[in-house]
């Protein structure tokens, strides 16, 4: 004989199987869409970055003829000289030219006589598009200043090593994998996505679906204890969740591979160990999370406010992992302890190829099978009240 | 066998089910009969456990409803006011699903549901999936999945609502078929006629109390009127919420 508990998983995995929307939903839309956005965000944000360290920078120059040896340097470096527009400064502002280089007509007589010769550089630092091409203007410049500069110490019988008292040699301590790690930083809150999506439709119709459809009250008239029909709906809820989940990760697995992430000098480590490390610290945050949906569910009065609640609280873990994708805070046990936060850490870790010891990834699963069970003790509270059956 | 002791039960200030008491028998079918909002389906969900009353006792072939629900339910069929059918699964796959819960095993499973659609002439809708059934349709799935496990006492919240005149006749019938078994068969209608042409017992229910709980001819007798409706008028002291 089966549980009852059991009786009710199977008829609620049955009967939404046979919806093709959630079916799609869950199986297609959930696991596929999120790593394919990814993806192509990522592979933009590379391509981007990559073209502007490698592609001829165009710069207008107005007042060329006033320093033809600098601008014929510049040339040596890539540049591409443009004519200047009548108003630089409009221009800039405009968002016309990314910006201009402007040489005044005194600047080869101070060059001549030695002494600080200026020119401008017109640009808005708010224009993120055009940082990359100001740093490197800027860069080219410095260059040729100091190589001047020197040359002219020589000239007079000095040791251009006077000027350098200071020398700073970088020692990146950053590994391929931990720069894609920053780079990845999101890709846990897409996972924590594809658990929502995976869960929603079931726990809307397995809760506020069913009393809007009148067939709550019957079921509960059965000689079966409300926590095991409770149970048995949560088990579907979270195994629907489960295979987004695993879907999810799957096509990311395969979608990385995809990444020109090599260019940047990283790497990802997408491999079986990723995966199923993955899982494993993701799985108690799936019956919290759908725990959590059948309450918001249990609440609502009808099908629509169900949905309206949890797309609400599908906001919740967007604000921890945007903070910590942005600000990365040092990785400390106690996080370990936080759901959600935890999970972000753990994954990002993985990615990265770091090793998360036993202990940390331990905590991580234990305190949200904890939080996952006192929000199932939670849910069982508000499914024992007796409104809960009534429909009308 | 359902008795019921003195139940009470409100809602904020509203009392909805103000002292209730009457008892059904085996072997007879017992009529709740009232207007509307006056306390009838309130009444039928704490005799199926859904509410807790307030106060009183309710007492299912001898089981007490506060000690043991488990055990009452299982001795009820139960056709609620909502009797939503699960649209992906086909009506049998519906009753199916209720035999599981009731821990039936296969073979019984099989058996009570071919039972239950040669009672309810069914037979050639069970294998279609519930979506698009007819409200005649909709209601014989429901009470052929309410009684799946052969429970001794039928409760039923309003049957014949929303059936045409053929369902109504076929329900009538099922519901003598029941009672000839020797079952217990409790239903709630606001229609006189029904209640008047089927019960052997008439419990009317006014305001949240029993006001009248008699056989439909001493009902008659006792209120000197020739006709059933008029009793009940009489009875009630109003025609409020009294649908003929």
């Amino acid at each position: 004989m089966m549980p009852a508990a059991l009786v009710v998983f199977w008829k609620e995995v049955r009967e939404n199987l046979r919806d093709r929307r959630t079916v799609l939903n869950t199986l297609v839309t959930g696991p596929l869409l999120t790593p394919l956005l990814f993806v192509l965000i990522v592979n933009a944000a590379i391509t981007r970055e990559l073209d502007k360290a490698e592609k001829p920078l165009p710069v207008p120059i107005a007042g060329a003829a006033n320093a033809p040896n600098l601008v014929a340097e510049l040339k040596q470096h890539n540049v591409e000289v443009k004519d200047a527009p009548d108003d630089p400064v409009e221009a800039v502002r405009a968002g016309d030219a990314d910006l201009v280089l402007r040489i005044p007509a005194d600047f080869d007589a101070a060059w001549r006589d030695g002494k600080p010769a200026q020119v401008e550089l017109v640009y808005d630092q708010s224009q993120r598009d055009a940082q990359a091409s100001v740093a490197r203007l800027q860069g080219l410049l410095e260059q040729y200043s100091q190589r001047t500069g020197a040359l002219r110490l020589l000239a007079r019988g000095i040791s251009p090593e006077i000027i350098r008292p200071l020398v700073i040699a970088n020692r990146d301590q950053s590994t391929a994998q931990t720069r894609s790690g920053v780079l990845f930083g999101m890709l846990p809150y897409f996972f924590i996505l594809s658990v929502f999506v995976g869960g929603a439709a079931l726990a809307i119709d397995t809760t506020a679906g069913e009393r809007e459809r009148q067939s709550l009250e019957p079921l509960l008239a059965n000689p079966v204890p409300r926590t095991h029909i409770l149970l048995g709906k949560l088990g579907a809820t979270s195994a629907f969740a489960t295979t987004t989940l695993t879907l999810s990760i799957i096509a990311f697995s395969i979608a990385g591979h995809f990444l020109p992430v090599e260019k940047l000098g990283t790497s990802l480590r997408l491999d079986l160990h990723f995966a199923l490390s993955t899982l494993l610290a993701m799985l108690p945050l799936v019956f919290l999370l759908a725990s959590l949906q059948t309450l918001a569910a249990a609440f609502a009065k009808s099908f629509r406010e169900a949905q309206t609640y949890l797309s609400l609280l599908m906001l919740v873990p967007v604000l921890p992992t945007l903070l910590l994708s942005l600000f990365p805070p040092k990785a400390q046990t106690w996080m370990y302890a936080v759901p959600l936060m935890s999970q972000q850490i753990a994954v990002t870790r993985l990615l990265r190829g770091d090793a998360v010891t036993l202990m940390p990834f331990a905590l991580c699963v234990a305190c949200t099978a904890f939080a996952a069970l006192c929000a199932f003790v939670l849910t069982a509270q508000v499914y024992r009240r007796e409104r809960l059956a009534i429909s009308g | 066998m359902i008795q019921v002791r003195d139940l009470h039960k409100a809602f904020g200030a509203i009392r909805a089910v103000d002292g209730v008491s009457f008892a059904a028998r085996d072997g007879e079918i017992t009529g709740l009969l009232g207007p509307n909002g006056a306390g009838k389906t309130t009444t039928l969900r704490m005799l199926y456990t859904l509410m807790k009353p307030d106060a009183g006792v309710v007492l299912v072939d001898g089981i007490d409803a506060a000690m043991d629900p488990l055990a009452v339910r299982r001795r009820l069929g139960v056709l609620p006011d909502a009797r939503g059918l699960y649209k992906r699964l086909t009506a049998r796959e519906n009753i199916d699903y209720f035999a599981r819960l009731h821990a039936l095993n296969a073979a019984t499973r099989t058996a009570r549901i071919e039972a239950l659609a040669g009672a309810l002439d069914m037979a050639d809708i069970l294998d279609r999936p519930a979506e698009g059934f007819s409200q005649g349709q909709r209601v014989k799935t429901a009470i052929a999945r309410a009684l799946v496990h052969d429970p001794r006492n039928v409760i039923l919240d309003e049957p014949i609502n929303g059936l045409d005149v053929m369902a109504t006749r076929s329900m009538r019938t099922f519901m003598r078929h029941l009672k000839d078994e020797g079952r217990c068969v409790l239903f709630s209608s606001h229609i006189m006629q029904e209640v008047g042409a089927l019960c052997d017992r008439i419990v009317v229910i006014a305001r949240g109390r029993v006001v009248a709980d008699d056989s439909p001819a001493a009902l008659r007798a006792q209120t000197g009127t020739a006709n059933l409706e008029d009793a009940f008028v009489k009875i009630i002291g109003s025609e409020e919420g009294l649908v003929a």
